[in-house]
């Protein structure tokens, strides 16, 4: 669908006008509904509404929207289905999986076998992106190099 | 091989094991995931596709799963899936599964995998009896082999990462089937289930997780997988079966003390039920074959084994009955189907008149 008022790009926000008991539906783009006045911040995505997000904390709103490197798996989806996108998502989401994990089973440390090859499953996260980070500087790729130097503040901050 | 033979080999975990027979049979399964990879349920079809193939080729060559064969998800009929379903071989989930998924088994059926259900990986061993120790040494064994070959996703803290976290850790789940009319004659079973229940174990239906308990059969198991060893999994498992197994012999040796009348009763019925009957649903057949296996437990049916029994719990079910039949049957004359076989089969047993 195009936005009602420029026609050009596609329209992202809609919003719902009841003026004199009379509704009216409006299409817009971000820009447009910009332009218009309309807070676009505050305006909540329909998965927002969907998972319950409305009024939720900020914490909970960073939660749902952390998305996982490995696989893009968002904090809403795990909050959906219960289940896990990919390995690495144990290390995404090891905020909110520790408290799930306390409730499910008799400890938080793996007590049994472990395979003879060492350990060969998550790569380490840190490492990976400052690798990665270096790299987009290097091949002069800025945007990237910034969401890579904000990802890594995010896990340092979070203690890796 | 293909699933049509299964059909003339009833599997061997369908064997009687020792009697008195309270467990009827134990399975173990691990998952196992590999590294640097989508989940099933979130991996794109191509992904899963190509997933599968790599898993497959690496499965049939490993010498534990040798002679075996292979179940592609795309190719199984409505039939054979209920087929393999009631055999245990695989789950709901993977039953409701096409492109990207599939099963590599024994010929035995006593271990199998399943590729790209919740998990990458599904290792299953099957055994008559109580025998989750052995079951377990097998499916070690099983899982070394398939680990020199892949690399799992693992952490030293986590263990073996799962889709899903109430599998992390050691991935295992141990279970036992159970049948118990003793304890459900003389009441006894509700508040067993719920003292199981408080530590930590889970009690389901004959068909495992959703299914209500029918011919007094349930599954028990591990509810945990995290911050225990597998061998303290297993140890806690079968001792708190063998209790288990133990007070069902007791309400038995009460029910014949106290009320003989009512066991032979319960047994005399079954008999006559499963000997006479031109129409019989599935869960009527349940029921009054648990009467019958307790009737040859306790030396009041002759003729007839706990093999016989067991088999006939299996192909009297709706995928066995169609695949024998060789056809698609609607479901008021499979009923007439499952009650010709029970008659012919029960027929060659005789009650031991008191």
């Amino acid at each position: 669908m195009l936005c009602e008022c420029c026609q050009q790009h596609d329209a992202t926000i809609h919003v719902t006008q009841v003026i004199d008991g009379k509704s009216r539906e409006l299409h817009l783009c971000e820009h447009c509904a910009e332009e218009s006045g309309l807070n676009v911040q505050n305006v909540m995505s329909l998965p927002e509404v969907l998972f319950g997000l409305a009024g939720a904390t900020e914490e909970d709103k960073e939660s749902a929207a952390r998305s996982c490197p490995g696989c893009h798996l968002r904090g809403a989806d795990l909050k959906k289905t219960g289940r896990l996108g990919c390995p690495q998502c144990y290390r995404t989401f090891a905020k909110e999986l520790t408290p799930m994990l306390a409730a499910m089973h008799k400890g938080l440390r793996h007590a049994g076998k472990s395979p003879a090859h060492g350990a060969a499953g998550v790569p380490d996260g840190l490492e990976d992106l400052r690798r990665q980070l270096g790299e987009a500087v290097r091949e002069e790729r800025f945007e990237e190099a910034a969401r890579l130097r904000d990802r890594i503040r995010e896990l340092d901050h979070d203690g890796g | 091989m293909t699933v049509d033979d299964l059909v003339r080999n009833p599997g061997a975990w369908l064997a009687a094991g020792d009697l008195p027979a309270v467990v009827v049979s134990s399975r173990v399964r691990l998952a196992r995931n590999l590294a640097g990879v989508a989940f099933p349920g979130w991996a794109g079809e191509d992904e899963s596709v190509r997933i599968e193939q790599g898993l497959r080729d690496v499965l049939q060559r490993l010498p534990s799963l040798s002679p075996g064969f292979r179940v592609d998800m795309v190719s199984a009929s409505a039939i054979d899936r209920d087929f393999l379903r009631e055999r245990h071989l695989i789950s709901n989930e993977l039953a409701q599964k096409t492109k990207g998924s599939g099963l590599v088994l024994r010929e035995d059926e006593t271990l199998s995998v399943m590729v790209n259900e919740e998990d990458h990986l599904r290792l299953q061993a099957m055994r008559p009896g109580m025998d989750l120790t052995n079951l377990w040494a097998a499916m070690d064994a099983l899982d070394n082999e398939i680990e020199d070959q892949v690399r799992y996703a693992y952490t030293p803290d986590l263990g073996y990462l799962t889709a899903c976290p109430s599998n992390v850790g050691t991935g295992l789940r141990a279970s036992v089937m159970v049948h118990v009319p003793g304890l459900r004659l003389t009441n006894e079973i509700e508040p067993i289930i719920r003292g199981l229940t408080k530590i930590g174990l889970a009690v389901r239906g004959l068909q495992g997780e959703g299914t209500e308990a029918s011919g007094n059969m349930f599954q028990i198991s591990n509810q945990t997988t995290l911050g225990e060893s597998e061998g303290a999994i297993v140890e806690r498992l079968v001792q708190i079966v063998n209790e288990v197994a133990a007070h069902e012999q007791n309400a038995r040796l009460r029910l014949l003390e106290q009320r003989e009348g009512q066991v032979r009763d319960c047994v005399g019925r079954a008999y006559g039920v499963l000997s006479q009957a031109r129409v019989l649903t599935s869960h009527e057949a349940l029921d009054y074959l648990s009467g019958l296996r307790l009737g040859i437990e306790l030396g009041m049916i002759k003729g007839l084994g706990m093999g016989d029994v067991n088999r006939l719990v299996v192909y009297t079910q709706p995928g066995h009955l169609q695949k024998v039949a060789g056809r698609t049957i609607d479901p008021d004359e499979r009923d007439e189907v499952r009650a010709g076989i029970v008659r012919e089969r029960v027929r060659q047993a005789t009650v031991v008149e008191d």
